[in-house]
């Protein structure tokens, strides 16, 4: 289980989280929604260490990350933006990676081979389209079994027929018990793979527990309109 | 151990990208024409040391900073490895500065090299020329990083700030010194002057030059004063070895901004 505890951060003036209190269960997929600028990347940026809390703390199964790197071990990230070094080639790019995370085991071929990558391992970065990028960053995620994903925006920019893939890809990694963290502006998205939804607004947590539960108490039937009607509650 | 898989990926990419190697023919190229129309002898090792202390702090003050930039988004999922951020640091910092050295010192020394140069009389100045070079390149990759790092998010002013700097440091700064001469030359003014050129590495880089090579009538007026107050060598001992600790200023620097920085 991941657990915010207390969570503050500011820049500048600007108060991005405020006191965020917040538990992920594991072994779920949970969607994290919110309007722009509302805090969902600096909630997973701390997650993964790349930004560090005014105040509060994290914790991963009960073990504080207090500054220390090794925990992300256990973390697969799959940025929104897939920018890679442009003159190398696909293959070596998840060699690189390999590399840095020596000690573990990779799998990367059955997830070149689902993606379709095959025949790209020998082309350079450069020369791909996003898309194409976007999944070799989903292989680059996945490739070391870890136990918590972190999705950001995962299809955008995807065709259907990956963006499909990818989100059957999620559906299975559930299955085998994966905490999967997951931020898309997709409602229908979130609708189809999430079992658990966080809902941000402004640094402040709005909603937390089940997506069923969230969609009972705003009398919808669809996500979208719940969320549209509990943003204008907030404004 | 993770610092060298980051250097080597770094050095592939780099060498790809056949810009590190236009930079070094470019070196080749000045070099092997100044010591053609200038002969092996002290003069053109001065050409080339002029050149270079406008050249390198620029290029490597931009590059280092641009690298950052354009590695944006590839910095962040390195971060998001498990890695320490000191390794990592130093993996990109010295997947810049370590081809930039390179290409300078290969393409200065080469033709020093097959003109005889280094078995003339002139080792020792060739020595503190190539030194001079190396020491700026990683001092102003390392600024270009600091730099790079404190606007992370606003390229432009990134870039710009990264210009003016070397403006200032490199063309503006000893204009700036002789101002101040001119307006209290009334007062005693060697320590204050002094001070000023101890305040920037290009300038101290300059005055190791000319003091090396004896040339006071070129040395301008920090050179003038160091050479007074100093004499030659114990001036050569004491602007080489606050060049040396400026590097550390911005290695550290950098070093600290990155590890406590917010992506």
């Amino acid at each position: 289980m991941i657990k915010f505890e207390g969570l503050t951060k500011q820049f500048g003036s600007q108060i991005v989280l405020d006191n965020l209190n917040l538990e992920i269960p594991s072994g779920q997929t949970t969607g994290i929604v919110g309007p722009n600028g509302s805090g969902k990347t600096t909630t997973i940026k701390h997650l993964l260490g790349l930004v560090k809390p005014d105040d509060g703390a994290i914790y991963i199964n009960e073990k504080k990350l207090n500054g220390h790197w090794d925990y992300r071990k256990e973390i697969g990230y799959m940025p929104q933006v897939a920018r890679y070094p442009e003159n190398m080639k696909v293959r070596e790019l998840i060699d690189f990676i390999k590399e840095i995370r020596k000690n573990q085991v990779a799998i990367e071929q059955p997830l070149i081979d689902y993606f379709g990558l095959r025949a790209e391992l020998g082309k350079r970065l450069r020369n791909l389209s996003g898309g194409t990028r976007q999944k070799v960053g989903a292989v680059i995620a996945m490739m070391f079994n870890p136990s918590i994903l972190i999705l950001d925006e995962p299809t955008a920019g995807l065709d259907p027929q990956a963006s499909y893939k990818l989100k059957q890809m999620i559906r299975r990694e559930k299955k085998k018990g994966k905490t999967i963290l997951l931020t898309t502006h997709i409602m229908s998205e979130i609708e189809e793979l999430a079992d658990h939804l966080i809902f941000i607004v402004e640094g402040h947590l709005r909603y937390n527990g089940p997506m069923n539960a969230f969609l009972e108490q705003q009398h919808e039937q669809r996500l979208e309109g719940a969320v549209a009607k509990m943003m204008e509650e907030v404004a | 151990m993770k610092t060298f898989a980051i250097l080597k990926y770094q050095w592939k990419d780099l060498l790809r990208d056949k810009w590190v190697i236009g930079y070094g023919l470019v070196y080749l190229l000045l070099t092997d024409a100044l010591i053609r129309f200038g002969g092996s002898g002290p003069k053109a090792l001065i050409s080339i040391a002029n050149i270079m202390l406008l050249f390198i702090p620029l290029v490597s003050m931009l590059y280092g900073a641009l690298f950052l930039y354009q590695n944006k988004e590839f910095v962040e999922l390195l971060l998001a490895q498990p890695l320490d951020r000191k390794s990592l640091y130093w993996g990109l910092f010295g997947g810049v500065a370590v081809p930039l050295s390179l290409a300078f010192l290969i393409g200065t020394g080469l033709p020093m090299i097959y003109t005889g140069m280094f078995t003339a009389g002139e080792v020792s100045s060739v020595f503190v020329i190539l030194s001079i070079g190396l020491i700026l390149t990683l001092l102003f990759t390392s600024l270009g990083f600091v730099i790079g790092l404190k606007f992370f998010n606003d390229k432009i002013k990134g870039l710009g700030f990264a210009l003016v700097s070397w403006l200032i440091l490199g063309v503006l700064y000893d204009g700036l010194v002789l101002m101040v001469v001119y307006l209290f030359g009334n007062y005693p003014l060697e320590k204050p002057i002094l001070m000023l050129s101890m305040l920037n590495p290009i300038d101290l880089a300059r005055i190791l030059v000319l003091l090396k090579f004896n040339i006071s009538a070129l040395m301008g007026y920090t050179g003038a004063v160091f050479n007074r107050f100093f004499g030659s060598n114990m001036g050569v001992l004491i602007s080489g070895s606050c060049l040396f600790l400026w590097i550390l200023i911005p290695l550290w620097r950098g070093v600290t901004l990155f590890s406590k920085k917010d992506f």
